[in-house]
């Protein structure tokens, strides 16, 4: 028996146990949390939760009418984000990267910005109608107060995420497998459906079924458009729920939330297996096709796509800037009538408004802040570590995101409804649960730039400083985070636009005192002040659009596909 | 400065060993080469010996402190052994200074101490005033002296050497290959070095371990790799060595014996203790064959002349073996042509031993 060395693994163990603390806390407590809510609620096991939610004709309802939206929204999806990605990716169209930036913008903006936007074009007070006077007569129904409008603005919303995907698939695409076919004798017209459309496949699945599960999950929009038409989804009956019967619902909602995630589980394996059915494996790397000449097309299609920029990105933006310069509802905007009041009344007089800014923008910055500080030793063990079990850690930092935000929001209230044991702490209707549910959450958007850093760093570089005798933790702070931070700090970033104006989660977990300013403007628009949640709306888009520059000062270190919207 | 004892080393990831039972023991001060094709397992015996990977069974010690055992394994921070890496792996966030100077900083030394030994390792790689750049900034033969000052800083008992001059130009990896040599004279540490290019090995190594899918094929000097090869692997891979089948006529004497190979009689070198047996072989060199000018030798095919300048290299199949490709020098004028008969003669060569255990 060789004698035992000592080994000086003390650093990576307490890391290890430190990272597994914190995943257990933010992944997978929620998780088991709310499963024990439907399979043993109050302790034992029994059917009770599932048999009460089950018999509920609003179940059936809601859940009927979050397949409809959720189908059809990802399906609106699907068809214009894959349009628009062969169209800038296969073709000689010129402005590729302004394209893409305004077309991927509407990701950057909260469904509920969106919602409101939309509403403010179309709807009988819309001042951008009012221009024109053609704005219908005061009283009439807004056309997006209906199931097809809640379709239109979810296939809004998601087409930019499955415009990403695919995008990234058709670049990767060999052009020797576009060259043969065309050698062949296919047109181009022909290896678009024969040959690139069908490699695609797992790309478009894969964008399919993350589309699903964002339009099924999504919050936003089904409150803004479906709650006024009685229109009601999971996650707004949820909301109506709580909202109505407090904690006590709260078993009823366990189940709900659940019921979600089922749903949004059913779209990610439906996207297995319909990828596993045949081989799509492309071998080669190579360079990309040559761009398609669209030859006296262009301009046409050309113009089609930022005729498409401006009904997605410029014109709601445009009304939603109007609405908050009007004083009132339905007055018409005129130089005389446009003022700033709104702002001046949701920056400094307004309370909640006031709070809820500050809430946000304090929630977002501890979250981005805490999530790149823990990104960077998680994303070190699972891109470079030795264990296996690591790699199942990633899987459950990305479980939070992946599933709706309801489903989080409903554990964490499971979780905090009492004081945490032993300590006496109520996190319960204060802000600190938001905070909590936030980390939880959005971990994974820094975590995920962070590995992608990872992998492109040569691990020579912190092996030549282990070989220097530095401890692990030395190493981690002098060498490995000075490479990694440029694409930390953006998946922070990242983190810090997405939190600043979120409703889903806030609007189950906020209370008196711990507003968002999602929950504010949605309060607003409620209460018929759509002129305050515009002047909110075009704060946050802007505080977005601004961060978004700031971001793009590091595009030159960050390893690419980190930043979204640039190309 | 240290001895390095590699015993009985094996490492496999998952069924696979991508070194088996390899034993070496490096010298204090000794330049140790170790040689091999793409793939045989040199880069992981480096990363055994510096801790990145652990062994699957034997030991590994550093002068008297065993560092690598089925027990455990000391920690690559605390072996006190430098690595030059193959792609130097400089640290893009620093200066030159702050690369060289990160050892001694990790080490709390104080620091108008450590700036002197930073100089002065600059200087030892004739960077001079080179401090304030960042690695990016440098050459490539620049940034190779970079990694081996940074190495040397640290005055480690022990440098790993991986294909540090794969990367580099033939021109510099000449000059290179010098100031290694220089560095080694000077400093005396103990050197592994790795490397895919024999005529690298040669001109650096006191021994040359010579590696064939993860086992150890020979250690020997360079000069007795090319005379003595011990096996068959190491016969041919060590410049182009010519393997014929043989069989032994007579006993070892005085380190020759008499072989039978292409249907002649030849006297060969051979080990001490040799014994009549067939199913031999044995290694030739170029230089071992000519054409031959009377009677004696082979006769066969000129299969190739490959004219390069001064000398053609001829491609010969001999008619008692048609499977065999001899190749040879002959230099101008040269009167072989391709397809034609030609004759024969070997000079000398050596009996590889029979299988059994390496030297
Ligand atoms: N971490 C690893 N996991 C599995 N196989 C490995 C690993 N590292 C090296 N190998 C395998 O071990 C063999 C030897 O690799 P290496 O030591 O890098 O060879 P060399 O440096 O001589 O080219 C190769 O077949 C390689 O694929
Ligand atoms: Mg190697």
């Amino acid at each position: 028996m060789p004698t035992r060395i000592r080994e000086s693994r003390g650093q990576e163990m307490a890391l290890t146990a430190a990272v597994a603390v914190v995943i257990v806390l933010l992944s997978l407590l929620p998780m088991l949390r709310l499963v024990k809510e439907i399979v043993a609620p109050g302790g034992t096991l029994s059917a009770i939760a599932i048999e009460t939610g089950l018999r509920s004709p609003a179940t059936w309802v809601a859940t009927w009418h979050t397949l409809v939206v959720g189908i059809g929204g990802t399906l609106l999806a699907v068809l214009s984000g894959t349009l628009v990605a062969v169209l800038v990716s296969l073709t000689d169209i010129r402005g590729r990267s302004a394209l893409v930036l305004c077309y991927v913008m509407p990701l950057m903006i909260a469904p509920q910005v969106t919602a409101l936007a939309w509403l403010q074009l179309f709807g009988p007070a819309s001042p951008f109608l009012k221009l024109f006077g053609a704005a219908p007569p005061l009283g009439t129904k807004n056309p997006l107060y209906s199931t097809s409008g809640i379709i239109l603005l979810l296939g809004v919303q998601y087409g930019p995420l499955v415009f990403l995907l695919v995008r990234a698939g058709l670049r990767k695409l060999p052009r020797e497998l576009v060259e043969a076919a065309r050698a062949g004798g296919a047109n181009w017209f022909t290896v678009l459906i024969t040959i690139v459309l069908p490699l695609m496949t797992p790309s478009i699945m894969a964008a399919s079924a993350l589309a699903f599960v964002s339009c099924v999950g999504n919050f936003g929009i089904p409150a803004f458009l479906g709650i006024p038409a009685n229109y009601l989804v999971l996650p707004t009956l949820i909301y109506q729920k709580l909202a109505g019967g407090g904690p006590a619902v709260l078993g009823e909602t366990a189940f709900l939330s659940v019921l979600i995630g089922v749903i949004a589980m059913a779209g990610i394996l439906a996207q297995e297996v319909m990828s596993r059915r045949r081989d799509y494996r492309i071998s080669s790397t190579s360079l990309s096709a040559e761009p398609y000449e669209l030859g006296r097309w262009r301009p046409v299609i050309q113009a089609s796509l930022w005729l498409l920029i401006l009904l997605v990105l410029v014109l709601p933006l445009f009304g939603l800037v109007l609405t908050s310069l009007v004083p009132g509802y339905g007055i018409a905007l005129t130089a005389k009538t446009a003022t700033l009041d709104n702002y001046r009344f949701v920056l400094f007089e307004h309370d909640a408004a006031n709070r809820a800014f500050f809430n946000s923008f304090w929630l977002s910055i501890a979250a981005a802040f805490f999530a790149v500080i823990v990104a960077v030793p998680v994303g070190y063990l699972i891109a470079w570590g030795k264990q296996r079990w690591v790699r199942l850690l990633n899987l459950s930092v990305e479980l939070p995101y992946a599933l709706p935000g309801v489903v989080l929001a409903i554990a964490s209230l499971l979780i905090f409804l009492r004081p945490i044991p032993f300590t006496g702490i109520q996190l319960y209707n204060t802000v600190w649960i938001i905070l909590y549910a936030y980390l939880a959450r959005f971990l994974v958007l820094a975590l995920r730039p962070t590995i992608s850093g990872y992998h492109q760093i040569d691990r020579a570089l912190e092996e030549a400083a282990q070989v220097a005798g530095a401890g692990l933790f030395t190493r981690l702070r002098t060498i490995v985070f000075p490479l990694v931070a440029p694409a930390a700090i953006a998946g922070g970033l990242l983190i810090f636009m997405t939190a600043l104006s979120e409703l889903t989660v806030s609007a189950l977990l906020w209370s008196s005192g711990s507003e968002t300013i999602g929950v504010v403007m949605f309060s607003f628009e409620q209460g018929g002040d759509s002129n305050y949640a515009a002047a909110m709306s075009v704060i946050t888009v802007a505080v977005t659009f601004v961060l978004m520059l700031v971001t793009n000062l590091l595009a030159p270190h960050l390893p690419s596909g980190v930043l979204p919207w640039r190309d | 400065m240290a001895r390095l004892t590699l015993d009985h080393v094996t490492k496999s990831f998952a069924d696979f060993d991508a070194v088996k039972d390899v034993s070496i023991d490096v010298a204090d001060g000794e330049f140790l080469a170790v040689l091999g094709p793409s793939g045989c397992g040199k880069t992981t015996l480096l990363r055994l010996v510096a801790g990145f990977e652990k062994v699957s069974a034997g030991e590994i010690r550093i002068g008297s402190d065993v560092v690598s055992n089925s027990g455990g394994s000391v920690a690559p921070e605390k072996r006190r052994v430098g690595i030059v890496f193959q792609n130097y792996a400089l640290w893009p966030h620093m200066t030159v200074a702050e690369n060289i100077g990160y050892s001694l900083k990790v080490a709390k030394l104080d620091k108008a101490v450590a700036r002197r030994k930073v100089e002065d390792a600059l200087a030892l790689v004739n960077l001079q005033g080179l401090g304030d750049r960042r690695p990016a900034n440098l050459s490539g033969g620049q940034r190779q002296r970079v990694a081996l000052a940074r190495c040397l800083v640290a005055a480690p008992s022990l440098v790993l050497f991986d294909e540090p001059l794969a990367n580099l130009d033939v021109h510099l990896r000449a000059s290179m290959e010098d100031e290694f040599a220089a560095f080694h004279k000077r400093s005396g540490t103990t050197i592994v070095y790795i490397t895919h290019d024999q005529a690298e090995a040669m001109a650096l190594a006191d021994r040359i371990a010579v590696m064939d899918h993860g086992r150890l094929a020979q250690l020997a000097t360079p000069r007795e790799l090319y005379h003595e090869p011990a096996n068959e692997m190491v016969a041919s891979f060590i410049s182009q060595g010519i393997l014929l089948p043989a069989d032994v006529l007579s006993a070892e004497e005085a380190g020759h014996c008499k072989v039978r190979v292409l249907e002649t009689e030849l006297v060969v070198r051979c080990r001490p203790g040799e014994l009549p047996r067939a199913g031999a072989k044995i290694c030739c060199r170029s230089a071992d064959l000519e054409v031959s000018a009377d009677s004696s030798g082979f006769d066969g095919l000129v299969k190739r002349v490959i004219y390069q300048g001064g000398a053609a290299r001829i491609e010969f199949t001999p008619a008692a073996g048609p499977d065999l490709t001899l190749h040879f020098e002959q230099p101008d004028p040269v009167t072989l042509v391709s397809g034609a008969e030609a004759r024969l003669r070997l000079k000398s060569g050596w009996l590889i031993p029979a299988a059994g255990p390496a030297s």
